[in-house]
Order: structure tokens, then C-alpha cells, then sequence
């Protein structure tokens, strides 16, 4: 059975600034498992994409209001397991299957490209979406250092 | 540590020193003034020199691809120089140099 030896949640407002907030937090919550420059590289760019489709995404026409939230939950296992799920509770994601396809957006097309969740899953061991329209969506993202 | 965006024109050659966060909240402005600058200037290669970007993520593909095409309209090559390895491993696996005028270099 593999143990947890620390445990962290976040409640940050949906907000461009929050990004680089995010990704500095959980490289200094990982720190303590020592991973590689490459593996830290790989969990802050995974990260910042699933926070910035919350940012773009979870919440059209709300302009990061106060109560558009990210929920981020980060766990470090004795097995060097990471693990973070990041949730928003904004309009969720109708077909789940078809926006995890490369090239897929509904975003700007002069400021998105579609490869946020190929670049979440290329660079962890494991990536799990969960969405209901009008709920909300969930990303379970798992990285397993080197020993 | 460059911080914000730096352009330097040099006879046909705009170099933009990009800055060293590339995400999504960071990657808007500096589209804005690139594009800006592309039309006024109209060169014949852009080079995007990410040797100060200490993070990037596909916020700064789509900068790639996005001035790609904006070039070709020019007849402009892009360049990319200055790549970590982890980052030309996030530009290759979005596809961004099967874009024509894209390439990278050590330099
Ligand atoms: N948290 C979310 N809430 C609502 N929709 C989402 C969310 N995350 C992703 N999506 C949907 O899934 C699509 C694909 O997401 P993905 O991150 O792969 O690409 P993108 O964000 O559009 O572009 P990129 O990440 O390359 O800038 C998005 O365009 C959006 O429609
Ligand atoms: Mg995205």
C-alpha cells in the first residue's frame, strides 16, 4: 500500500496572474521528493496547462469574478508518486473524448492551439478527465519520479 | 534576467528576446507587439530567441504558430533559437516545425 507523506490543497481565483502562482507553489511542494530538472519541468508545464483552461476556459464571460475558483489538490506518495487534481466548477466539457484530441479548441484561434491536454498527458504517467456540462470539469494528473 | 520582451531590428532581421515566463497571462501582449511590429517592419526571417524563457507552455506554441503564419503572409522565415531541452521537447510534440517556415537553431 502506498503511503501519503504530505498533503496540500489550494483555492485560487481564476485569474492569468494565479498561473506562475500555481507553478511556484507546487515546484516548492515537490521539492522534497529531489526530482530531476526534467521531471520538475514536466509537472509545471502539465500544471500550468490544466490552471490555464480554467483560467480560458471553465469560466467564459465572467472576466475572473470572485467566485470563479481553481481547486488544486496535490499529493506526494512514499512510492515518489505526485499527484494533482485540478477542478473548476465552470461549464464543464460536453465531449470529453474530442477535446483531448490534438489540434481540438474552442478557443481564440490566434491564441490557443489545442495542445493543452496532449502537452498534460505526453508529460506525466497518467491523466484522467472528468467533466459534467454545467458542473464542472476535473483533472487527476500522475507523475512517478525516478527513484 | 529579461523580464519583458525585447525587439531588435537589424537590416531585414527582427529578433525578439522573449521573455523569461511564456505562459498564457504572459504570451497576449507580446503577440500584440510582435504582430504590430511584423507589419511596420516587414522582414524577411523573424528569430524568437527563447534564451531567457525559464517556463514556457503551449500558450507559447501558439505564439509560434500564430507568427508562423503571420510571416507567411510576409514571405518571412522564423526562426527559433535558444530552446532548453525540455522546451524543443513541448515544440516538437505540438507539431509547430511541420509549420514550413518554421525552424530551429543552436545559435
Ligand atoms: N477546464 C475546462 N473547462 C471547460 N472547457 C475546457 C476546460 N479545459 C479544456 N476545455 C475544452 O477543451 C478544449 C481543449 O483543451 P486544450 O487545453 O487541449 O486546448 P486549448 O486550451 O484550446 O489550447 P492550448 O491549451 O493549446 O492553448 C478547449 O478548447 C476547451 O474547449
Ligand atoms: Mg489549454
Amino acid at each position: 500500500m502506498k503511503r501519503i507523506i504530505n498533503e496540500m490543497k489550494l483555492r485560487l481565483i481564476a485569474r492569468g496572474e494565479n498561473e506562475s502562482v500555481c507553478r511556484a507553489i507546487i515546484s516548492a511542494f515537490v521539492a522534497e521528493l529531489n526530482p530531476t530538472v526534467e521531471e520538475l519541468c514536466d509537472i509545471r508545464c502539465a500544471v500550468s496547462e490544466a490552471v490555464t483552461n480554467c483560467v480560458v476556459h471553465a469560466y467564459p464571460d465572467r472576466g475572473g469574478e470572485r467566485r470563479d475558483y481553481i481547486y488544486i489538490s496535490v499529493r506526494l506518495y512514499d512510492t515518489r508518486e505526485v499527484s494533482v487534481e485540478i477542478s473548476d466548477r465552470g461549464v464543464g466539457i460536453e465531449n470529453v473524448e474530442l477535446a483531448r484530441q490534438p489540434s481540438y479548441t474552442t478557443g481564440e484561434a490566434s491564441e490557443r492551439c489545442g495542445m493543452g491536454f496532449l502537452v498534460m498527458e505526453s508529460f506525466t504517467d497518467a491523466m484522467t478527465v472528468k467533466s459534467k456540462p454545467g458542473r464542472g470539469t476535473t483533472v487527476l494528473l500522475k507523475k512517478i519520479l525516478k527513484p | 534576467m529579461q523580464t519583458t520582451l525585447k525587439i531588435v531590428a537589424n537590416e531585414d532581421k527582427l529578433r525578439a528576446y522573449l521573455p523569461r515566463e511564456l505562459d498564457h497571462h504572459a504570451a497576449r501582449p507580446i503577440r500584440e507587439v510582435l504582430d504590430r511590429r511584423l507589419f511596420e517592419e516587414k522582414p524577411t526571417v523573424l528569430i524568437l530567441d527563447f534564451s531567457g524563457v525559464e517556463f514556457m507552455d503551449s500558450s507559447a506554441i501558439a505564439l509560434i504558430i500564430g507568427r508562423a503564419s503571420a510571416c507567411e503572409s510576409l514571405g518571412a522565415a522564423v526562426i527559433l533559437t535558444g530552446l532548453s531541452e525540455h522546451q524543443k521537447k513541448l515544440v516538437r510534440l505540438s507539431g509547430a516545425l511541420r509549420t514550413k517556415n518554421v525552424s530551429i537553431t543552436e545559435v
